[in-house]
């Protein structure tokens, strides 16, 4: 059972491994241009953990950002991860000792892997969620580090391969398509992201489409729960 | 380099922070308002994280998201037709990376 439990975790987690290291390799190289080694890419990818942070990070430890700046910044890039933990409230309640691990590996793609609530059979919940986090974080960790030590010394072109990130995420959506009846919550999430992405413009899109999409939802309560 | 450090901290805190903070605030019970939201919320967010990676799409200039189009079908496609995500994840990256390496 614990074999199966390390074999599903893994198989569910390689989809991430292309996005992470790839991802991770870019972080790396941006990091050392900027004047910080292996070393430094280490504790941040350990660390912090959240791909889009450490690309800003970058920016803000190279500019000499104070502080407060760079507080309020964190927040505002990684305020969605809110929604991800109360999301997981219910499928992590149970998960004991692994648990602050799991929320503190609550990445967007791990996330992805696991916001269904559903575990393989015959694995045991708990621990393969556990390591399922654990294998996402060991692959951002192993691409970060790859990045600086390695820069731009590839052997083949991977131009595209960014697109495993994407590709998952669309892979998770028609999942949840196909497994639910109730499609008005994934419309809301694609067409409010949408209208405020053509209102807000690709800089600041992300907070005012959580909030749309909170509001939407909110608003469609009466008719969600009597839809359940 | 200590000024660094303490940036970094910063980063890590504040991440931590705020990925554990529903669950101590909803510790004891949760509201029926938000375990109804943690519910309907997971679909609407991968669906905000579909539109979040697709936002640096040109459509009215080259190559006017048509790799993207294309890559995103086939993923589309083959989760319906075999539903296993592995192969619909590494069958669309590598259609989009012949696309942007060869043809666009």
């Amino acid at each position: 059972m614990k074999m199966q439990t390390v074999k599903q975790a893994f198989i569910r987690s390689v989809p991430v491994m292309a996005g992470y290291i790839v991802l991770g390799v870019g972080f790396g190289i941006l990091l050392r241009d900027a004047g910080y080694g292996a070393l430094w890419s280490a504790a941040m990818s350990v660390f912090i953990f959240a791909g889009s942070m450490q690309y800003v990070g970058v920016g803000l430890l190279a500019g000499g950002a104070s502080v407060f700046t760079v507080a309020v910044t964190t927040v505002m890039v990684n305020a969605r991860h809110l929604f991800y933990s109360i999301s997981m409230i219910e499928p992590y309640k149970n998960a004991g000792k692994y648990k602050p691990y799991m929320i503190f590996a609550l990445t967007d793609e791990t996330y992805s892997l696991l916001c269904d609530g559903k575990t393989p059979e015959g694995v045991e919940p708990e621990l393969y969620r556990f390591l399922v986090s654990l294998f996402n974080h060991s692959y951002w960790i192993a691409g970060c580090v790859i990045g600086s030590l390695l820069g731009e010394v590839l052997p083949f072109s991977t131009a595209g391969i960014e697109f495993s990130m994407t590709a998952l995420f669309i892979a998770s959506f028609t999942e949840q398509w196909l497994t639910s009846k109730d499609h008005i919550p994934a419309l809301v999430g694609l067409l409010g992201t949408f209208i405020s992405l053509l209102a807000f413009g690709r800089e600041h899109f992300l907070i005012p489409a959580m909030l749309l999409i909170t509001v939407a939802l909110t608003l469609l309560r009466g008719r969600e729960e009597a839809a359940v | 380099m200590m000024r660094s450090a303490i940036l970094v901290a910063v980063m890590s805190v504040v991440t931590i922070l705020l990925r554990f903070l529903p669950f101590i605030v909803f510790r004891k019970k949760t509201p029926k308002y938000i375990a109804y939201l943690g519910k309907v919320l997971p679909p609407a967010i991968i669906g905000m994280l579909v539109v979040f990676c697709l936002k640096d799409i040109t459509p009215l200039a080259h190559p006017f998201g048509i790799p993207e189009l294309i890559a995103a079908a086939c993923v589309v496609g083959l989760q319906i037709w075999k539903r296993n995500a592995l192969v619909s994840i590494l069958a669309g990256t590598a259609v989009y990376m012949a696309l942007v390496q060869l043809v666009f």
